[in-house]
């Protein structure tokens, strides 16, 4: 149950990412884009991420794919159905990213320590044992992400908006 | 018949994860390459991340044991979280980046953007 529940998601999850980079139409790429995140957090699930599947639902799905269209509508021009072009050089990005993708399963599929089965999870993953690392052992770096996040919320502020040079 | 039961016995392994990561971190990597619209590379990019996030829950999923000190044994959701919170701060200033840059030039297209260039 759990396998065929995996590969339809997997395959959506892949299928979808396929469609953002193919697709035409930049508005299409985004929705596209919310339905791979929505895959991968159902692969999260498989994974007994609870907490990050969760958490992937409402930043990436709910909060980057939504900013990603606000952004589309606000800075589209010309003719949609071809909003999203590839420039001249596509075919050697084609070309490097599938040698890396052979490469890359190559070396998943000859290392044996990797060739692996899941064994019974019983160490959690819900928001209680991950704030207790985050409050205990990750407290440095869970604060300095406070920061960054503060900081890039000013920043994409003074950005978008620009500043009042002649005050 | 025997080998659809075979098919259905088959379970999914660390491998298969970490297959399902690299296909999704190489259409990424090839939407970064090929794509002239400065959001699709802000979504490729996106992918990637995602990627990197499959790979940390695979491995903390499947690489652990239960003699680890109960301190660590989530350490690769917390990693994938400080990923997360990273790519929403990178996303925010690159959408904010491409409405200044289109505010400038009325235009998203980076084979355009060669002002910098000697």
């Amino acid at each position: 149950m759990g396998t065929i529940v995996f590969f339809i998601f997997a395959i959506l999850a892949i299928a979808a990412a396929w469609g953002v980079v193919t697709s035409k139409n930049i508005m299409h790429s985004a929705l596209y884009l919310a339905l791979s995140f929505s895959g991968v957090a159902v692969l999260y699930v498989l994974m007994n991420a609870d907490y990050l599947a969760a958490v992937q639902l409402l930043i990436y799905t709910g909060g980057i794919a939504i900013m990603v269209v606000f952004a589309v509508m606000l800075t589209l021009r010309g003719e949609i159905c071809a909003s999203n072009p590839e420039n001249k050089v596509w075919g050697w990005g084609a070309v490097i990213s599938t040698l890396m993708f052979l490469t890359i399963a190559v070396v998943i599929l000859t290392n044996a320590d990797w060739r692996i089965l899941p064994t019974p999870w019983t160490a959690g993953g819900s928001a209680t044992d991950i704030s207790l690392l985050l409050l205990t052992k990750f407290m440095i770096p869970f604060e300095a992400a406070a920061v960054l996040l503060t900081m890039a919320l000013v920043g994409a502020v003074i950005l978008a908006k620009g500043v009042n040079v002649n005050k | 018949m025997n080998y659809l039961s075979n098919f259905s016995n088959f379970s999914v392994g660390l491998s298969t994860y970490l297959l399902v990561g690299a296909m999704l971190f190489c259409l990424g990597l090839y939407g970064a390459f090929a794509k002239k619209n400065m959001i699709a590379i802000l979504m490729s990019i996106e992918l990637m991340l995602n990627a990197v996030n499959i790979n940390f829950v695979a491995f903390n999923r499947f690489l652990w044991n239960q003699k680890t000190d109960v301190h660590y044994l989530l350490t690769g959701h917390v990693a994938a979280l400080f990923i997360i919170i990273v790519a929403a701060c990178e996303v925010a200033v690159g959408l904010a980046l491409v409405i200044a840059v289109y505010r400038n030039r009325q235009s998203t297209n980076v084979d355009e953007f060669n002002w910098l260039k000697w």
